[in-house]
C-alpha cells in the first residue's frame, strides 16, 4: 500500500501520521508538499493536523486553495480514500469534500485530552477493524472542533449512516456532558456519500503506540493496510 | 553636536556615569542611533550588569556539558550522538501588561534560542507565578497567559508538557512568566553565534521589521509604577505560523553546510544579535539598513536597530551559498535579504541612504559594559518554629486537612491549564503533565528526556540560601522520581530591584544555595536568564529562582516509572527521614494562615544518597510507582499517587514521637514515596547505604483510609482537587 501525506505550511502532525503509517504499512508514506500539484499515484491520501497558514483566516480555509488540493478532490471523486484529521478535517470541509463546518469550541478554549468515541459506522475502509458500537479512546487537540451543519444535512448524515464517530461517555452514551466542543449530534467524524472520504477531529495517530498510553488508534491504520494491500 | 541632552540620556535608562563611559568609548558624543544601541546593550536585561558578578559563582561544568552559559542556550551530551539543548527565559513585564501576547512571545523567543543552535524543539515547559486569587487582575492574567502559551506552542506543534503555577500576593503587580524549551540536535550539527570570515555575507531572514517592541529590553530593566499599562506598545506581537516556517526553513538550511554563525533576534533585536555575533568572533559588521525588510514606511535607523519584531534571525553564510539558502527561505515564503558583510574593523558600521549613521567599536561596547557589585545585605534568619507551636489552634483531623490542602490554590489540579496546551503532538510524550516530571522520548529511540521546573519562593524569602538549595534539590528529585539521571539545569532568576541591598542579598543568598546544591548533586547550570526590577510601587516579588532541570531515562520500557499507583496490595514505602518540619509549609499557610518559621533544611548528602537509591530501585524494576515529597508533605503525596492511579490506600499509624499532623504534612526534604510488590526486597536493597525506609501503608480499594478510622473516597478527593481552578476561572 502506498500513502501520501499532504504537507502544508503550518502542518504539524505530518510526522506523527508518518510514524503511524510506517508502523502499519511497513514503508514510509510520500510526504507531498502542498505547492506541488503533481501528486503521485497512491492508494491513500492523508491530510494531517496542524495549523495550516496559522489558521489565521478560518481553520483550513487557505490550505483548501493549495495547488495540490484540486488534485486531492479529483482523486477523492474517483474513489481514492482520503482521510482528514483535525486541521485536515477542517480543510476537507473548506474544499467541499465534506459538508458542514468546524466552528470554535463552545467553551472558547483549546482542548487537549483523551476522549471516548463511539464507532457508529464500522463498514468503511477506515473503520473496518472496529465494530459498530465499540468505544475507543482517542485524543483530541483543537480549538475549532465544533461541527455544524444545517438540519437537512445533519439528518442526511445520520440517516445515511455517515457519522463515523460520536463523542460519548465511557459507557457509550451520546450525551451533552460527553461532548467536548459543542459539535452537533456529538459528531467527531463524518463520511462523504461514497464513504471514501473520512474527516475526524480526534487524532488516531496519537494513540497507536503502547509507550504513549494506548493503541486504540492503530486498528484504523492496520485496517486500511488490509483493505488497500490488494490495490497496491 | 549630536543634540543629546541629559533628559534623553535618562530616558534611555543610562546613568550620567554610564553616559560618560559611552563618550569615552566613542571619543565623541554619540548620535541618537548610537546612544540607543548603547542603552539597550547596557540595559540590565542584556548586560546582566547587576547579576554577572554573582552568576560567575554557579558551577557550569560536567563531563557531559558541551556548551555552558553564554550561547543562545545550554548544550549537554545525551549519548548516541545526540545533544539536548535547553534554556528558560522570562517574559514577566510584557505578560503583566498584555498577558496573551506577552506570554506567547515569551514562548516564541525561547523556541528561537533553542532552534538557532540547530535543535528541533521537542518540549515546552513553563513556571508561572500569579498574584493572590482575590486580586481583581489575577483571573484575567491567568486566562491570558495560559491562552498565550498554548496559542503559540500549539500552533508551532511543539508539545507543552508541564510546569508549575503558584499564587502569592507578592506577584499582584508583577506576575512571572518563565518559559522553557528543550530541543534535540546531533552533536556534530550544533550551531554557534560567533561571526567569522571577513567578507562573508550577513543575512536577515524571517519576518519583516516593524515598530513593535522598541525599548522592550529597557522596559524589562525598570520597576513598574501605576502607569505601567501605558507601556503596552512596547509589547511585541507573536506570529507562531511564521515561526513554524522559520523553524523548518532554518533546520532545512542547517542540514546543508552553508551556515557559519546564526543567532536569533530577541531582546534588542538586530542590535544585540549583530553585536554579540561580531564580538564573539572578534570581527566587525557593516549593514546597509536600506536592505532590511521592513513592514512600515520611513523607519529610522534607530527604529530598525531597536525594534523587537518577532520571528527574525541573523546568519553569516559561507560565500556562494546565498542562492541555495534563498531558495529554501522562499520555499517557506519568508523574507531573505543579504544586508551586510563581516569586516575586519571590529566596528559596527550602519549605513542608511548611502551615509554612515552609526560607527561603534564593538569590543568596548561589550567588554566595557557596566558591571556592578551592588551593596547587599544578608537576609536576617527567621525564628525557628517548632511543630507544637505551628500546630497551636489547628485541630482538624489529617483527613480534613488533606481535603482542604488538595483544594487549595497552590495544590489543586492544574488540568484546567494543561488541557489548553497540546501536550501530545510530536508523538513522544511518554509522561504527560501532572506527574513529577514530564518525560519525552528521544524520537526514534527508547531513551527519554525527563523535564521539570521547580522553585519554592516562600522558602527563598525566609532563607534565600536554603531556598536556593531546595529549588535545585527539588528539580533533581523530580527527575530522579521518574528514574532519570539528572544532568543539568537552566535557571531563571526573578527578583526585585537590585539597587536595594536587601534584594541583592536575596539574590546572593539564592545563588550561594544553588551553587552548593549544583556541586553536591553534579547538576551544573548550562543556561539561564535574569529578570530584575520585578517591583511595583516599591513592593517586590518573593525571590523566585526558577529551576528548569533535564535528566535522561536510559530506557522508557524498563527504567522508568510514573507517580500513580498501578496495582492493589502493594506496599507503600517512605524513603528518607521525617522530622515533621512545618515552618513555611503549605499546611501552615493554608490551615494556620501563617507564613512563619524557617524553611526545611536541605541535607545535600542525604538528597544524593536517597535519590541514588531510589533511581537504582527503579532501574532494577523493584518499584511500580514513585513520587517525590514536596509541597504538602507525605499525605498529599499519597493522595496524588492514589488519584493518578485511581487506586486507594490503607495507611499505618504514624510514629508516636512526632505530632500526627506534622508527620503527615511536614515538608522535610530528600524524601520519596514508592509502591512495591515486596517491601522486604526493597529493605534488603538498602544494605549498608543507611537510607531510611519505612512501610507506611498498602495500596488497594477506592478510598484513602487513615489508621484513626477516618477515610476519604478518592472520588470526593478527586472532585475537590479538580474543581478549584475551573470554578475559580469560571467565576466573574
Amino acid at each position: 500500500m502506498k500513502a501520501a501525506v499532504i504537507v502544508s505550511p503550518g502542518s504539524n502532525c505530518d510526522r506523527d501520521i508518518q510514524v503511524a503509517l510506517r508502523q502499519s504499512v511497513g514503508a514510509d508514506p510520500v510526504m507531498h508538499w502542498h505547492g506541488d500539484p503533481d501528486l503521485p499515484g497512491v492508494d491513500l491520501i492523508v491530510v494531517p493536523g496542524g495549523f495550516s497558514y496559522g489558521d489565521y483566516l478560518r481553520a483550513g480555509a487557505m490550505a483548501a486553495h493549495s495547488p495540490v488540493i484540486r488534485e486531492v478532490v479529483d482523486r477523492a471523486n474517483r474513489g481514492v480514500p482520503v482521510l482528514g484529521i483535525c486541521n485536515g478535517f477542517q480543510i476537507l470541509t473548506e474544499c467541499g469534500l465534506l459538508p458542514g463546518v468546524l466552528m470554535r469550541n463552545a467553551g472558547l478554549k483549546f482542548i487537549c485530552r483523551d476522549i471516548d468515541l463511539r464507532v457508529d459506522a464500522a463498514n468503511t475502509v477506515f473503520t473496518r477493524s472496529y465494530v459498530d458500537g465499540q468505544i475507543i479512546r482517542i485524543p483530541i487537540a483543537h480549538n475549532e472542533g465544533n461541527y455544524f451543519a444545517d438540519e437537512d444535512t445533519l439528518n442526511r448524515l445520520d440517516g445515511d449512516n455517515r457519522i463515523a464517530f460520536r463523542y460519548c461517555s465511557p459507557r457509550g452514551e451520546v450525551t451533552a456532558e460527553a461532548n467536548p466542543n459543542g459539535a452537533a449530534l456529538n459528531i467527531a467524524g463524518i463520511l462523504n456519500e461514497k464513504r471514501n472520504v473520512l474527516g475526524m477531529m480526534p487524532h488516531p495517530e496519537r494513540l497507536a503506540d503502547d509507550a504513549l498510553g494506548g493503541t486504540d488508534g492503530r486498528p484504523m491504520f492496520d485496517g486500511l493496510v488490509e483493505a488497500l494491500a490488494a490495490a497496491a | 553636536m549630536s543634540g543629546i541632552t541629559p533628559e534623553i540620556v535618562a530616558e534611555h535608562g543610562l546613568t550620567p556615569d554610564e553616559y560618560d563611559r559611552v563618550i569615552a568609548i566613542m571619543g565623541h558624543e554619540p548620535n541618537l542611533t548610537e546612544l540607543g544601541i548603547f542603552s539597550v546593550m547596557w540595559s540590565e536585561h542584556c548586560s546582566y550588569k547587576s547579576s554577572k558578578f554573582w552568576l560567575k559563582k554557579l558551577p557550569t561544568e560536567a563531563p557531559w556539558v558541551i556548551c555552558g552559559p553564554g550561547e543562545n542556550a545550554g548544550v549537554i551530551d545525551i549519548g548516541d550522538g545526540k545533544a539536548c539543548i535547553f534554556k528558560m527565559e522570562s517574559h514577566n513585564h510584557p505578560s503583566f501588561i498584555e498577558p496573551y501576547q506577552g506570554a506567547a512571545t515569551g514562548v516564541g523567543g525561547i523556541l528561537r534560542d533553542v532552534f538557532t543552535m540547530g535543535a528541533r524543539p521537542v518540549a515546552n515547559m513553563n513556571a508561572l507565578r500569579f498574584g493572590s486569587p482575590d486580586h481583581p487582575k489575577t483571573r484575567h492574567l491567568v486566562g491570558g497567559v495560559v491562552a498565550g502559551i498554548g496559542g503559540y506552542g500549539n500552533s508551532m506543534g511543539i508539545p507543552t508538557v508541564g510546569g508549575e503555577t503558584n499564587f502569592d500576593p507578592s506577584y499582584n503587580g508583577n506576575i512571572l512568566v518563565n518559559a522553557m524549551t528543550v530541543g534535540v540536535a546531533d552533536t556534530d550539527k550544533i550551531f554557534y553565534s560567533a561571526a567569522a570570515g571577513i567578507g562573508n555575507p550577513v543575512v536577515y531572514v524571517g519576518s519583516k521589521t516593524g515598530r513593535d517592541g522598541i525599548h522592550g529590553a529597557t522596559m524589562a530593566s525598570a520597576e513598574f509604577d501605576n502607569d505601567s499599562d501605558e507601556k503596552r506598545p512596547t509589547v511585541q506581537v507573536g506570529d507562531p505560523f511564521t515561526e513554524k516556517l522559520l523553524l523548518e526553513a532554518c533546520l532545512e538550511l542547517m542540514a546543508t553546510d552553508a551556515i557559519v554563525a546564526i543567532q536569533d533576534m530577541g531582546a534588542a533585536g538586530l542590535t544585540s544579535s549583530s553585536v554579540e555575533m561580531s564580538d564573539k568572533g572578534g570581527v566587525g559588521i557593516e549593514f546597509d539598513l536600506d536592505l532590511v525588510p521592513v513592514r512600515e514606511d520611513a523607519m529610522t535607523p534607530y527604529e530598525i536597530m531597536l525594534s523587537e519584531s518577532q520571528e527574525r534571525m541573523l546568519m553569516v553564510l559561507k560565500p556562494g551559498c546565498e542562492d541555495m539558502a534563498q531558495a529554501i527561505f522562499e520555499k517557506w515564503e519568508l523574507d531573505f535579504a543579504v544586508i551586510g558583510r563581516v569586516t575586519d574593523s571590529n566596528r559596527l558600521v550602519l549605513k542608511s541612504g548611502g551615509e554612515v549613521v552609526c560607527n561603534i567599536p564593538i569590543s568596548p561596547l561589550v567588554a566595557e559594559a557596566p558591571e556592578y557589585e551592588r551593596p547587599w545585605e544578608r537576609t536576617p534568619p527567621s525564628p525557628f518554629l517548632s511543630a507544637a507551636d505551628a500546630l497551636e489552634g489547628i485541630d482538624q483531623s489529617p483527613a480534613d486537612a488533606l481535603s482542604a490542602l488538595m483544594a487549595s490554590p497552590d495544590l489543586c489540579s492544574r488540568r484546567w491549564i494543561w488541557e489548553q496546551y497540546d501536550h501530545m503532538v510530536m508523538g513522544d510524550t511518554v509522561q504527560r503533565p501532572g506527574g513529577d516530571a514530564a518525560v519525552i522520548r528521544v524520537h526514534g529511540t527508547d531513551r527519554s528526556l525527563a523535564i521539570t521546573t521547580d522553585c519554592t519562593p516562600r522558602y527563598c524569602v525566609a532563607d534565600p540560601v536554603e531556598g536556593g538549595r531546595q529549588a535545585v534539590a527539588e528539580a533533581w528529585r523530580n527527575l530522579t522520581a521518574t528514574g532519570a539521571k539528572p544532568l543539568a539545569i537552566t535557571d531563571n532568576m526573578n527578583f526585585g530591584n537590585p539597587e536595594r541591598p536587601e534584594i541583592m542579598g536575596q539574590f546572593a543568598g539564592c545563588i550561594e544555595g544553588m551553587a552548593e546544591a549544583c556541586l553536591a548533586l553534579d547538576f551544573p547550570v548550562v543556561s539561564g536568564n535574569v529578570s530584575l526590577y520585578n517591583e511595583t510601587s516599591g513592593t517586590s516579588i518573593l525571590p523566585t529562582p526558577a529551576i528548569g532541570g533535564v535528566g535522561l531515562v536510559e530506557d522508557v520500557n524498563t527504567k522508568m516509572v510514573s507517580s500513580g499507583f498501578t496495582a492493589a496490595d502493594e506496599d507503600i514505602v517512605l524513603i528518607g527521614e521525617t522530622a515533621g518540619h512545618l515552618g513555611r509549609s503549605l499546611f501552615l499557610r493554608q490551615l494556620g494562615d501563617r507564613d512563619e518559621g524557617q524553611p526545611p533544611p536541605v541535607d545535600l548528602a542525604a538528597e544524593r544518597r536517597n535519590g541514588d537509591f531510589v533511581r537504582s530501585l527503579i532501574g532494577m524494576g523493584s518499584v511500580t510507582a514513585c513520587h517525590d515529597l514536596s509541597d504538602g508533605g507525605l499525605l498529599v503525596a499519597i493522595a496524588e499517587m492514589a488519584l493518578a492511579g485511581s487506586v486507594g490506600a490503607e495507611l499505618c499509624e504514624p510514629p508516636t514521637d512526632i505530632p500526627p499532623l506534622a508527620w503527615w504534612f511536614g515538608e522535610d526534604q530528600a524524601r520519596y514515596l514508592v509502591a512495591t510488590p515486596s517491601a522486604e526486597a526493597l529493605v534488603s536493597a538498602v544494605g549498608h547505604t543507611s537510607v531510611p525506609v519505612c512501610v507506611i501503608g498498602r495500596t488497594g480499594g477506592t478510598v484513602l483510609t487513615m489508621a484513626d478510622g477516618n477515610s476519604i473516597p478518592l472520588s470526593d478527593l478527586g472532585s475537590v482537587h479538580e474543581n478549584w481552578l475551573p470554578h475559580y476561572m469560571a467565576a466573574s
